[in-house]
């Protein structure tokens, strides 16, 4: 990797990216750096193709256009190790057969092939992940009786498994209460604080409004990337819609009112395989 | 009018071996060791079976590897040949055309009838001997040829050690697959590779219970772990220990008298699913207080 003194290299580089699905055009021309503990926020209406930039940076998915090098890496290969992935907090079926702690080892050795002999330090590994996101108290619990709070927090420390230097965050708060949500939030933003740059897809912002460095924000094939005060104003997301929508304060939450979702009804199950 | 049965036949039928137990061991005891390894591998591919959804498959390939030995019986070449060939056809459309939970039952769903009519009619344009018949859709491991069981023996053992070398990544694709795929996880392979080594057991216990009654050691033994355990070792060691009790249990039970052998296999792999299920249901309802 190369360095200079003064900054860093950023963890994730993305150049000349453009995204089209069923021939209508995502966005296009979108180049991102995201810097070593900079935390970014994606935010846009369902259908933005906000998944699919984070499974392009995995290379789970190809774009249209241009080219990612996430940890001065080209990304090529389908998966990374050494990105994290926390995917949206959908409870897991009650009789899964798993304990919390399953869940946080399935980071730590779940990809590696070979006679399923433990290695040596796995179980201390797993250990400290899971005191690092506070889930000690319920690790040993089947994870289908768990709350979907900790559920998350268990999938936070295997996310950190292989403590990354990039952290890709997809709808990690959805259909998590407010205390569960601030929880997650300060998981992620200590992560970030050791240096590891974040990308954080969102439908509501106000839940890491305080944290956020930059937003990007993806809407009727275009996108518009800033801080929040440059980004979120009535007047630059009435641009990038192209129609009136208004940026409400209320109290310390924001509200976007006026945005329509899902530009078309395409109902394309962003998520991949739903189960 | 008389009773079908009378008291004498039965003790017959159920302990009519007993006087030459020793020597009928030592005929069958090729069978017993087939039936050991086969419900160990079959009870720990039923954890994985169990936790990707597949049991409706598992019938489904069962019914294609019959259609698939009864073709061999026919064209008079080797029948575990044929039911492999079975097995692998029906695995390879299962994986290929059933990604997803609901294409693949209704894939199954058109596979199965199918599978078991061709076997249907196989059988009767077949003019052997009537006792290979039905062995193949209700088992009769006792009849299996020693050669052949050596082959059972041998692609259990392969099948086994396949699945020990792929454990980790498949249990991380099973349980946990976006997170798995984002980690690098092949998982297109993964789940060819596992259809794959399903196909091989379903092949293998269709000789040694019959393709009816295959999900008695392929789904049973794990479902009956699962309900006693959480654990990640003492799941798959609990689901192949009673496959085995019920594979070895139920040979041994059955040579003691003169009826076939599946029933019994089916009676103690279900009577240990009872067990675990009550077991289960108090101790859920300890943790559920805690």
């Amino acid at each position: 990797m190369t360095q200079s003194a003064t900054t860093p290299a950023p963890v994730l580089r993305i150049r000349g990216a453009a995204l089209r699905r069923d021939g209508r055009e995502l966005w296009s021309g979108l180049d991102l750096d995201v810097a070593p503990g900079e935390l970014i926020a994606v935010l846009g209406p369902s259908g933005s193709g906000k998944t699919t930039l984070l499974r392009a940076i995995l290379g789970l998915q190809p774009l249209s256009e241009g080219s990612i090098t996430a940890l001065g890496q080209r990304v090529q290969r389908r998966g990374n190790r050494r990105i994290g992935y926390l995917p949206q907090a959908r409870p897991l079926p009650r009789d899964v057969v798993m304990r919390g702690r399953d869940l946080v080892s399935l980071g730590v050795d779940g990809h590696r092939f070979g006679f399923p002999f433990p290695r040596r330090g796995d179980r201390a590994r797993v250990d400290a992940l899971i005191d690092a996101v506070g889930a000690r108290s319920f690790a040993d619990r089947p994870v289908g009786v768990l709350s979907g709070g900790e559920q998350q927090r268990l999938r936070v420390g295997q996310a950190l498994a292989d403590n990354p230097r990039l952290l890709l965050c997809d709808e990690p708060l959805t259909s998590l209460d407010l205390a569960n949500q601030q929880d997650v939030v300060r998981l992620i933003d200590a992560h970030r604080a050791t240096g590891a740059g974040v990308l954080l897809v969102t439908h509501d912002i106000n839940p890491v409004l305080d944290k956020v460095d930059r937003i990007l924000y993806l809407a009727n094939g275009r996108f518009t990337l800033g801080s929040p005060q440059e980004v979120l104003t009535s007047k630059v997301l009435s641009d990038l819609y192209g129609a009136p929508v208004f940026v409400l304060r209320a109290g310390d939450r924001l509200v976007v009112v006026g945005a329509p979702d899902a530009e078309e009804s395409h109902h394309h199950h962003e998520h991949g395989d739903d189960e | 009018m008389t009773w079908a049965l009378d008291w004498s036949d039965i003790g017959d039928a159920l302990f009519g071996g007993l006087a030459d137990y020793g020597d009928i061991l030592a005929l069958v005891h090729n069978s017993i060791w087939a039936g050991a390894v086969l419900g160990l591998v079959g009870g720990l591919i039923g954890v994985f079976v169990m936790q990707r959804d597949m049991a409706f498959a598992v019938h489904g390939i069962s019914e294609l590897s019959f259609a698939g030995a009864a073709a061999a019986l026919l064209l008079g070449v080797d029948v575990v040949t044929g039911s492999i060939v079975g097995s692998l056809i029906a695995a390879g459309l299962i994986g290929w055309l059933g990604a997803r939970a609901r294409d693949r039952n209704s894939i199954i769903g058109v596979l199965m009838p199918f599978g078991l009519g061709l076997g249907i009619l196989f059988l009767s344009l077949y003019d052997g001997r009537t006792a290979n018949r039905f062995s193949l859709l209700t088992g009769q491991i006792v009849s299996v040829q020693n050669a052949q069981l050596g082959w059972l023996v041998v692609l259990s053992a392969f099948v086994l050690i396949a699945l020990l070398l792929i454990w980790r990544p498949l249990r991380f694709d099973s349980l946990d697959p976006m997170p798995a795929a984002a980690r690098g996880v092949p998982t297109v392979a993964i789940s060819f590779a596992f259809m794959l080594l399903l196909g091989l057991v379903v092949a293998v216990a269709v000789h040694i219970i019959g393709a009816l009654l295959v999900m008695a050691l392929v789904v049973t033994p794990a479902a009956a772990a699962m309900r006693v355990a959480t654990g990640p070792v003492a799941v798959p060691l609990l689901a192949a220990l009673f496959g085995l009790v019920s594979a070895v249990g139920g040979i041994l039970l059955a040579v003691m008298g003169t009826l076939p052998v599946s029933p019994y296999i089916t009676t103690v792999s279900f009577l240990i699913y009872v067990v675990c299920r009550v077991i289960g249901a108090r101790s859920g309802r300890v943790a559920r207080a805690r």
